[in-house]
C-alpha cells in the first residue's frame, strides 16, 4: 500500500494555502500508518476545529471532526469504550493549547494511549491570523497590531510537566524524520505529543515577514538544532534540555521523552475493573449460594 | 529484472508554491508558465523522494516499477 | 410469566436516593460508560457509578470538567458503548456547545441535569426547575430535543431507561430534568427485574463491508441506522452541515432537509415521545399542570381539594421536550382555570398558554426563594382565582 492509499481522493485537493505546511504534516501522518501497516478499520483520528482540523476529511479511517480544542476529550471516550483501537488528534496550536489546553494537560496527565499532533503555526490561520499561544513575544497578528506581550508555550515543556510519556518535535522540513517520529508515537503505548513547527505563509508568514512557504521552511532547516540521544530513564539530558531554552532562533528537534509508564485504560482495567467484577460475582454466588 | 523509474506531478492537486523546486538537491524540478511544477530534468534525479515527502499538496509521487 | 412472579416481590424494594436511582437505571439499561465532573446537587450520580460501573465490566471517568465530560461521553457512544454524564446548572451551562454537537452529528447520549437555583453558581442545594428553558434553546441553532422528568422514584427509574431508548432510537441526546429534591430525597423503588423494562439497542446498518455506506441518510420513518467507530464502515462526522456521507457541505437543498430532519424527527413524534401522567380530568373545572418535585405539591392539593368536592384535576409531564402541546389542548378543553405549577418565574407555563384555546385562563402558581413550593401555595393561588381570598 502506498501512503496516497489512506487518502479519499475525491475530496481532493484539499483546502488549505498554497504552500501551507499542514499538507506535509498529513503526508508524513499517511506514511507514518502505512508504515505501521494498521488496518484501516482500527484507526480512529479525531479534530477540532481549524485549518489543521479539516486535515480529517481527507483521511479514509475513522474521522470525527468535532469542536475547537475538544479533540482530545471525544477521542477519551473513544479509547475508552474500544481500547484496541489506536487513535490520532491532529490538532492547531490554538486548538491544542489555548481553548483545548485543559483536556490537553489532564490527557498528558492520564497517559492514555493516544498520539496528540500539534501542529504549530504559530497563529490562528483559520480565523484568519490572531495571535496563538505560541506566537513569540513581540510577533504579529491581527490582534496584535502593535505585537504581542506575552511569552509563548513552549510545546514540549508544557507535555513535559503535564506528563505525557512520549514528546518529540519536528518541523515540516524534516519531513522524513516527521514520518519516522509519528510511526514511533503511534506505536508507543501511551499518551505521546509530537510538536510540529509548520508554516502559515498566508497569515503568519506575511505578518512577521517571514517570507514564503519556502523561506519559512529554510529558516526551521537552519535553526533545528537535535537533541542527543535520550538517558536510561527515556529522557533528555540536561544539555538538551538547555538547548532548548536557549534562543528563539534554536528549534530542537526530536524525541525529548520515551518512557514506559501505565497507560490509562490498562490501568483502569487492571486496578479497577478486574477486581470489581471478580468481587461482584463471588458475591453472586455468596448470595445464590444462600437460597 | 529492471527497474524503471519516474517522477508524476498531478497537475490538478499542485499549488505552484515551488517547495518542491527549491528542496530538490538536483534541481530536477520546476514550475511552468502555468505555475505548476513540472519534471525538467529527469536525468539528475537521485530518487532521494524529499519531493514527494515534502509536497504540501500530495502532488508528487516518485513511482518506482520493477519488472522481471 | 407465572403468577407469583407478577406479585411485587418484596427483595427488590430498595430505599434509594432520586440521584441512585438514576445511576441503577442507567445501568440496567446499558449504560457502561459515564464521564462527569463532581457538582452539587448531582454528586452522588457519578460517586455511585464510580463504584458501580466497574462492577458490570464498565468504565467511570472523572474528567477535567463538564466540557471534556460530554466531549468524552459522545465520543464512547459513538464507539458503540451506551453513554452518560450528569451535573447541575453550571456544568449544563458548559456542556451546551457539545450537546449542540450531539444534535447534529446524531450520536446518542444521555445528559442528566439535577437543577440547582440559578442564575450562576445560584443555590446548590436548593429545590429550583430553572433550566427548562436551557435544555431546549441552550445551545445555537434550530433543533429539538427529547427531556424527560418524574415526581417520584419509581417512575424516575422508567424515565431513565426510556431517555436511553429514546437516545438510541432517535440518535439524539436526552437530558432527564430533575431537581435537588428528587435528586437528594430518599424513597422506596421496586427495582425491576431484567428484561421486565423494554430496552431498545441501537439500530445498526445491515449494509455490507466495502458496500456504499450513507451514515446521513434517513430512512422514511427518520432514523439512521448505525454503523459505530472501529467497524467495517469508515466516514466522516462533523458539526459542520453534512451531507449524507457526512461530508461538510453548505448547498442550500442539503441544509435545509438536515435542519428539517433534527427539528422533525422529535416535533412529529410526540405521540411516542410524550410521557405523562392524569387525575380526575373528566369533569374538572381547574386543571393543574405540573412536574418533578413540583407535581407533589400540586398532587397533593388536587387530592385535598377534590376530597371537599372541588372539581380539579391534574397532569403531571414527564416529557417537557418536545413540548405536548396537542394533548395539553384536550385535556384542557373544558377547564375553566389551568393553573401551572413549577419552581421558576414561569417557563412551561408559556408553553402551556400557546397550547390551549384560550391563554388568558392559564395562571403561574411559582416559588422561587429555594424552599419546596407547598400545596398551601397553590391553594393561595386558587383561592385568587376564584376571587374567594386567601
Ligand atoms: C468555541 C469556539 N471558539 C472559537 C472558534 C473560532 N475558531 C475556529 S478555528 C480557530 C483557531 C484556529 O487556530 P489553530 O487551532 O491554531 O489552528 P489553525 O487554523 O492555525 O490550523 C478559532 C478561534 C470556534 N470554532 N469555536
Ligand atoms: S490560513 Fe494558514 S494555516 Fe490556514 S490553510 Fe492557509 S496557510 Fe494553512
Ligand atoms: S510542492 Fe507540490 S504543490 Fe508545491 S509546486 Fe511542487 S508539486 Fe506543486
Ligand atoms: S526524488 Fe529527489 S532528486 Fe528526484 S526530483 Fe525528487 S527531490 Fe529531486
Amino acid at each position: 500500500m502506498a501512503a496516497t492509499d489512506f487518502l479519499r481522493k475525491r475530496f481532493m485537493p484539499h483546502i488549505w494555502c498554497p504552500g501551507c505546511g499542514h499538507g506535509i504534516i498529513m503526508r508524513a501522518l499517511l506514511t507514518a500508518i502505512e508504515k505501521l501497516d494498521i488496518e484501516k478499520n482500527d484507526i480512529v483520528m479525531a479534530s477540532g476545529i481549524g485549518c489543521s482540523a479539516r486535515m480529517l476529511g481527507y483521511i479514509d479511517v475513522h474521522t470525527m471532526h468535532t469542536l475547537h480544542g475538544r479533540a482530545l476529550a471525544f477521542a477519551t471516550g473513544v479509547k475508552m469504550a474500544r481500547p484496541d483501537l489506536t487513535v490520532v488528534v491532529p490538532m492547531g496550536d490554538g486548538d491544542a493549547l489555548a481553548i483545548g489546553g485543559n483536556h490537553f494537560i489532564h490527557a498528558a496527565r492520564r497517559n492514555i494511549d493516544m498520539t496528540a499532533i500539534v501542529m504549530n503555526n504559530s497563529t490562528y490561520g483559520m480565523t484568519g491570523g490572531q495571535y496563538s499561544p505560541t506566537t513569540g513575544c513581540g510577533e504579529y497578528g491581527t490582534t496584535a497590531p502593535y505585537g504581542t506581550v506575552v511569552q509563548p508555550f513552549d510545546t514540549v515543556e508544557l507535555a513535559t510537566a503535564a506528563g505525557a510519556s512520549f514528546i518529540a518535535r519536528t518541523t515540516t522540513y524534516h519531513a522524513r524524520e516527521m514520518a519516522r517520529i509519528l510511526a514511533d508515537a503511534i506505536r508507543h503505548p501511551g499518551f505521546s505529543v509530537v510538536e510540529v513547527l509548520t508554516q502559515c505563509p498566508t497569515y503568519y508568514g506575511r505578518k512577521n515577514e517571514k517570507g514564503d512557504a519556502v523561506e519559512m521552511m529554510e529558516r526551521f532547516r537552519d535553526c533545528a538544532v537535535p537533541v542527543g540521544p535520550l538517558d536510561d530513564n527515556g529522557r533528555a539530558t540536561a544539555a538538551d534540555v538547555e538547548a532548548a531554552d536557549a534562543s528563539v532562533e534554536t528549534i530542537p528537534i526530536g524525541v525529548f521523552r520515551k518512557e514506559v509508564r501505565a497507560e490509562y485504560c490498562d490501568a483502569y482495567r487492571r486496578q479497577v475493573i478486574e477486581p470489581a467484577v471478580a468481587a461482584a460475582s463471588a458475591a453472586a454466588d455468596a448470595a445464590g449460594g444462600d437460597r | 529484472m529492471s527497474t524503471s523509474r519516474r517522477i508524476e506531478v498531478n497537475p490538478d492537486w499542485c499549488k505552484g508554491c515551488n517547495v518542491c523546486v527549491a528542496f530538490c538537491p538536483k534541481q530536477v524540478l520546476a514550475l511552468d508558465e502555468r505555475g505548476k511544477a513540472y519534471v525538467a530534468n529527469i536525468d539528475a534525479c537521485i530518487w532521494c523522494r524529499e519531493c514527494e515527502l515534502r509536497c504540501p499538496d500530495l502532488a508528487v509521487t516518485v513511482v518506482v516499477e520493477r519488472a522481471s | 410469566m407465572n403468577a407469583s412472579a407478577q406479585k411485587p416481590d418484596r427483595t427488590r424494594v430498595r430505599f434509594l436516593q432520586g440521584n441512585e436511582v438514576c445511576a441503577e437505571a442507567a445501568l440496567y439499561a446499558g449504560m457502561r460508560y459515564f464521564a462527569g465532573y463532581p457538582i452539587t446537587p448531582s454528586t452522588e450520580i457519578a460517586e455511585r457509578l464510580a463504584e458501580r460501573l466497574p462492577q458490570v465490566g464498565g468504565s467511570f471517568m472523572q474528567m477535567e470538567d463538564e466540557i471534556g465530560s460530554i466531549c468524552a461521553v459522545i465520543g464512547a457512544s459513538l464507539a458503540g458503548t451506551k453513554s452518560m454524564t450528569a451535573t447541575s446548572g453550571p456544568g449544563f451551562s458548559l456542556m451546551q456547545e457539545a450537546i449542540g454537537y450531539a444534535v447534529m452529528a446524531e450520536i446518542p447520549c444521555v445528559i442528566v441535569d439535577v437543577q440547582r437555583g440559578g442564575p450562576s453558581t445560584g443555590l446548590p442545594t436548593h429545590a429550583s426547575q430553572g433550566d427548562v428553558m436551557q435544555v431546549r434553546y441552550g445551545t445555537h441553532g434550530d433543533h429539538s430535543i427529547v427531556c424527560l422528568t418524574a415526581s417520584n422514584h419509581q417512575d424516575l427509574f422508567g424515565i431513565v431507561v426510556d431517555a436511553f431508548n429514546f437516545s438510541e432510537i432517535f440518535r439524539t441526546p436526552a437530558v432527564v430534568l430533575i431537581d435537588e429534591v428528587v435528586g437528594h430525597m430518599r424513597e422506596a423503588v421496586d427495582v425491576p427485574a431484567p428484561g421486565e423494562l423494554d430496552l431498545t439497542e441501537r439500530l445498526l446498518t445491515d449494509v455490507p463491508r466495502d458496500v456504499d455506506y450513507h451514515p446521513y441518510a434517513p430512512r422514511e420513518d427518520d432514523r439512521l441506522p448505525m454503523s459505530n467507530f472501529g467497524g467495517v464502515h469508515r466516514y466522516n462526522v462533523t458539526g459542520l452541515v453534512h451531507d449524507m456521507w457526512g461530508f461538510p457541505s453548505e448547498k442550500p437543498t442539503i441544509v435545509n432537509d438536515l435542519i428539517h430532519h433534527l427539528y422533525l424527527k422529535l416535533e412529529n413524534r410526540k405521540r411516542m415521545l410524550t410521557r405523562w401522567r392524569e387525575w380526575s380530568l373528566d369533569d374538572a373545572e381547574i386543571v393543574l399542570i405540573s412536574y418533578g418535585s413540583s407535581a407533589r405539591s400540586a398532587r397533593h392539593i388536587m387530592e385535598n381539594r377534590r376530597s371537599v368536592g372541588v372539581p380539579i384535576g391534574m397532569i403531571e409531564l414527564q416529557t417537557l421536550w418536545p413540548f405536548p402541546s396537542e394533548l395539553i389542548r384536550a385535556r384542557c378543553r373544558n377547564a375553566e382555570y389551568v393553573v401551572v405549577v413549577e419552581m421558576n418565574m414561569g417557563q412551561i407555563v408559556h408553553e402551556v398558554k400557546r397550547a390551549v384555546d384560550r391563554p388568558e385562563r392559564v395562571f403561574l402558581s411559582n416559588r422561587v426563594d429555594g424552599e419546596m413550593i407547598t400545596p398551601t401555595d397553590i391553594k393561595h393561588l386558587i383561592r385568587v382565582i376564584q376571587g374567594k381570598g386567601v
